[in-house]
């Protein structure tokens, strides 16, 4: 299990897909720092290893990826046997599995562009210096419930997103909602009574915690 | 397998190209866009987030128009255009890769762009000029790296047609129509991506459908 890199920054939403991933299937790996505020992401070496000049970039022996949401999936499938079964419990069943990939596009194409343009403005922009655009939040926080008001009512029915087991779907989740928790926006999820409970069974993972160390 | 939805929409028409490349018999079932049926309790109940496409196989219900294909990709693995490289771990990671690239990249920039030069005038509004500009510049920023690319492999996770292609195809058809076309034909690899994806008899079977037109350049 020698070999694998992750080169990002602990700190980034997208590099913290890759690392919880990691932890959840108790691999060892090395997170290579790349320093964000000196541009190293969008100069040589990095973008030999993303052409789009964003972390994280991956390598596991001679494979190099990048994209997070690419470098999850083929962790959780070419180490499907190790830690924490990130795919539906019966990932052969083609139907189940396209339950969770329905979960992963709905996180990609419906929550993330929201709830990361949240995060930015209460969170992202106060580290360099920038002040909140309280009219965007509005908007944002708008759309995110509605957004979460779907969760809820899939969240009624079943324990996850995809099914009674944590699985990738759930965890692509997590790094953005952990920054939302610091924020008034954190009250979108405690209205709401199974978006809560999700909320507080995923951040609890032991993987969880580990990445905010 | 049933898809709801009509052929006009870039998202249906993904779904459509898949199910040609995969030698799949399909019924379409049209979505009253214009009349809001995706809108409905009977379509709510489908997709939560009302939008089109939504596959029926038998009694499993999906939408998301990557997860759908994924699906019929898995399931007719055997059958058709090899869409996913199942066979090689490291091949379907690169095929997953390039497909991350165009939801996050190319589709959010595309999208906006098609957004404002032919949905906003049907709707009888003007377009932003400054978010078209602005979602042209990244475009072509996504385009270049697409050159590169596309210099080193004939498609984009390799030599082979992968979903990674397929997903561009239906926004890239309706780009070509704009009077930006030249963002494709300017870069050399590009176009003859573009040109190759035009060829295949699936994309014959499936542009027709394509029908939407732009009101203004």
């Amino acid at each position: 299990m020698a070999g694998i890199k992750v080169f990002g920054h602990a700190a980034s939403t997208a590099t913290r897909r890759a690392l919880l991933t990691l932890h959840e299937k108790n691999l060892d790996f090395e997170l290579v720092h790349v320093e964000l505020k000196d541009g190293e992401h969008k100069k040589e070496p990095f973008l030999s290893r993303n052409p789009f000049g964003k972390v994280p970039a991956f390598e596991d022996g001679d494979l190099k990826l990048f994209e997070s949401r690419a470098i999850t999936q083929y962790i959780a499938h070419r180490y499907e046997e190790e830690g924490t079964n990130l795919l539906p419990a019966d990932s052969k069943n083609i139907s189940h599995y396209a339950i969770m990939a329905i979960g992963m596009e709905v996180e990609a194409h419906h929550f993330d562009p929201v709830a990361s343009k949240l995060a930015w403005e209460q969170v992202f922009k106060l580290f360099y210096g920038m002040t909140t655009d309280q009219a965007v939040v509005e908007e944002e926080e708008a759309k995110l419930a509605t957004v979460l008001d779907v969760y809820e009512a899939r969240l009624k029915e079943f324990k996850y997103l995809a099914g009674e087991t944590f699985t990738l779907t759930d965890l692509h989740h997590i790094p953005v909602i952990q920054y939302l928790l610091g924020t008034p926006t954190k009250k979108l999820f405690d209205e709401r009574p199974h978006v809560s409970e999700w909320v507080a069974e995923i951040t609890n993972r032991p993987a969880s915690q580990k990445i905010l160390q | 397998m049933k898809v709801y939805g009509d052929g006009m929409s870039a998202c249906v028409a993904r779904v459509l190209l898949c199910l040609h490349e995969k030698e799949t018999e399909f019924e379409l079932v049209p979505v009253d866009l214009f009349a809001c049926h995706h809108k409905l309790p009977s379509f709510l109940s489908m997709n939560p987030f009302g939008q089109v496409p939504v596959l029926q196989d038998e009694d499993l219900t999906l939408f998301e128009s990557r997860a759908i294909t994924a699906y019929i990709a898995e399931k007719h693995k055997d059958k058709g255009t090899d869409l996913t490289r199942h066979a090689d771990a490291k091949e379907a990671a690169i095929v997953k890769l390039w497909s991350e690239v165009e939801s996050h990249h190319f589709n959010p920039a595309i999208s906006a762009v098609i957004h404002h030069l032919i949905v906003v005038p049907l709707q009888g509004k003007t377009p932003d000029a400054a978010i078209v500009e602005e979602n042209l510049e990244k475009l072509g920023k996504v385009l270049d790296v697409y050159e590169e690319k596309l210099g080193k492999t004939k498609y984009l996770a390799g030599d082979s047609y992968t979903l990674a292609d397929l997903y561009h195809v239906p926004y890239t058809y309706y780009f070509m129509k704009t009077g930006h076309a030249g963002l494709v034909n300017d870069r050399p690899n590009v176009k003859a991506w573009w040109e190759d994806l035009c060829s295949r008899p699936a994309f014959l079977k499936v542009s027709p459908g394509l029908t939407v037109a732009p009101a203004t350049n």
